[in-house]
């Protein structure tokens, strides 16, 4: 059993079935990759591990310990942390209030986790003080991703990170993603750019109308003529 | 230039010394509504009689406090009364949330739904006040009643006009000063105080950053019944406590609110001054203000009103409906409702 083991699931937001049996599985360390076309599920699927779906069949694992029927919120406190698509900083509090926030489950002093985050996106350090939304794409980004980091997640989960920025950002984005997991952390992403994702992936998933159709090492499924042709545009 | 000086003390005492205190009472009134759209996303039409019901259990305090003897001269006693008010305004905030509001929210029931049900929750708090002080007027004033008399102005002066500054305008400023820096240090710098801003700013992120809404709810009706009872003490001190007054004071502290920037505290205090220096204004006589200024031979034979005091709550209309027309967003980019 991996760290994290979400098995057959299956649900939706209350009308029909959005993913059907799905399996996704990420060890400590690992980078476990979501990948597949538009409206496959990849990101109901991420709901569904982190607990905001009502999934009807199915389970979710993680260290061990059985979650399926875990509120987020108490997800968080266990370990997850969780970097939504859209809306993922809080526009009006400065960098510093964000990623407070973010550890505002902690009843520890948080300077140190705070500091972590300042050494693996400087940038936040210098922009400390300024209101999150004045950022620019790529550091929003950073905002986000350091406000999940904040509890000291043991599992990290994002859902497509670089949405929207530029593929400069972009390949910076993945570089701080193959850091933090080199730390131990257990990640789970989606997303769009999938043969950039895929290449920095230990694991890869590809989803086709919220089933697994192809699950392999990252390097196997890129190598994979048949994923070539239909995901990854030749 | 002694009549340059009239003029001036004149305009200061009918226009600037009111208004300033009118604005701040508006202040304390549109925080407490902007807080609440802020952060439970509704129009909460009950916030008048919220601050009726803070001041009427302050008015019957001060009663059994002045029948007791007890006083605190030259200081009304209202303020030593101020904070059973603000308990009791408290309570029946976060009574009615339980009760009412938070059916709703569980249910995520749509903004206006629960802006409608905010104002069956007015009629019922508004019968529910006439029922226990009845719908008179109520004298609670005591102490000193000014800190500067118009005669003696004059006297110290020499000028003909007089300027009078009372007790309960000067406590008016002092009062919202102290409770808005306070506000602001709460929001700003607590853990709270963040978190609430963090909720109001985005629910989603909020509730995944494992902040307890349930607390954040609270929190922000004990902040908005203290406000709204303080503001309310302090227009009954000023002018009179009537419970019909403050039904209708809703409405320049609706526009205060959205003049400002709907959800945005500093808005609100912008736009409390706004509103208030605008009605007064407005309807204020300037005959005699122009007497002072003009030559003789210029003095104008009407009162030189723009409006009737009668309609001062038009003034508020006219700026509501001008902001929602040309920057619904407020002065300070607020939510548009």
């Amino acid at each position: 059993m991996k760290f994290l083991s979400a098995l057959n699931m299956s649900g939706g937001y209350g009308g029909a079935d959005i993913i059907h049996d799905c399996d996704i599985t990420v060890e400590k360390g690992e980078i476990a990759v979501v990948v597949g076309p538009n409206g496959a599920g990849k990101s109901t699927a991420m709901k569904a591990v982190f607990g905001m779906l009502d999934l009807h069949q199915g389970t979710v694992v993680l260290d061990g310990e059985d979650i399926t029927g875990l509120a987020p919120q108490q997800r968080v406190a266990i370990g997850m942390g969780f970097v939504p698509q859209n809306h993922n900083v809080f526009v009006s509090l400065t960098v510093q209030e964000n990623l407070e926030m973010g550890a505002y489950i902690c009843d520890y002093d948080i300077g140190e986790n705070l500091e972590q985050v300042f050494d693996l996106f400087p940038i936040l350090k210098e922009k400390r003080d300024q209101p999150a939304g004045e950022l620019s794409g790529g550091q929003r980004q950073q905002v986000a991703v350091g406000r999940a980091l904040m509890t000291k997640p043991k599992l990290l989960m994002l859902d497509e990170p670089t949405a929207g920025v530029s593929p400069i950002v972009m390949d910076e984005l993945f570089d701080r993603i193959l850091e933090i997991a080199r730390t131990g952390i257990a990640i789970l992403m989606v997303e769009q750019n999938a043969r950039q994702a895929l290449e920095i992936a230990d694991h890869g998933f590809v989803l086709v109308q919220g089933c697994n159709r192809f699950t392999d090492t990252g390097q196997a499924l890129l190598a994979d003529p048949e994923v070539r042709r239909s995901f990854l545009g030749g | 230039m002694t009549d340059v000086l009239n003029a001036l003390v004149l305009i200061t005492n009918f226009v600037i010394v009111p208004a300033t205190a009118y604005g701040a009472q508006l202040a304390l009134g549109a925080l407490g509504v902007t807080l609440i759209f802020g952060i439970l996303r509704f129009a909460n039409f009950a916030h008048g009689e919220l601050m009726a019901f803070g001041a009427m259990v302050t008015i019957l305090c001060t009663w059994l406090l002045q029948s007791m003897g007890v006083g605190i001269a030259p200081l009304p006693t209202a303020l030593l009364a101020l904070p059973f008010g603000i308990l009791a305004a408290i309570a029946m905030a976060l009574v009615t949330d339980r009760a009412v509001y938070r059916f709703y929210r569980v249910k995520r029931a749509a903004p206006i739904i629960l802006a409608i049900v905010s104002v069956g929750v007015m009629f019922v708090m508004a019968g529910l006040i006439r029922f226990i002080i009845g719908p008179n007027d109520q004298s609670f004033a005591d102490g000193a009643r000014f800190l500067i008399r118009a005669g003696e102005f004059k006297q110290m002066t020499g000028l003909n006009e007089g300027l009078a500054i009372k007790q309960s305008q000067l406590l008016t400023v002092v009062i919202a000063v102290v409770v808005v820096v306070a506000l602001f240090w709460f929001l700003q710098k607590t853990r709270s105080g963040k978190a609430m801003r963090a909720y109001s700013d985005n629910e989603d992120l909020a509730l995944l950053s494992g902040i307890d809404p349930a607390r954040v709810v609270m929190i922000t009706w004990i902040i908005a019944a203290t406000l709204a009872t303080i503001a309310g003490v302090l227009y009954g001190l000023d002018k009179t406590f009537k419970p019909f007054i403050y039904m209708q004071l809703l409405l320049p502290v609706f526009a205060a609110a959205i003049v400002g920037g709907v959800g945005q505290p500093v808005g609100a205090i912008l736009g409390g001054f706004v509103i208030a220096f605008s009605e007064v204004t407005i309807t204020y006589a300037y005959k005699k203000f122009i007497t002072y200024l003009a030559p003789e031979s210029w003095a104008p034979e009407g009162l030189v009103q723009l409006l009737s005091t009668d309609y001062k709550f038009a003034v508020s209309f006219i700026i509501l409906v001008a902001v929602l027309l040309i920057r619904p967003t407020g002065i300070i980019r607020g939510k548009v409702i």
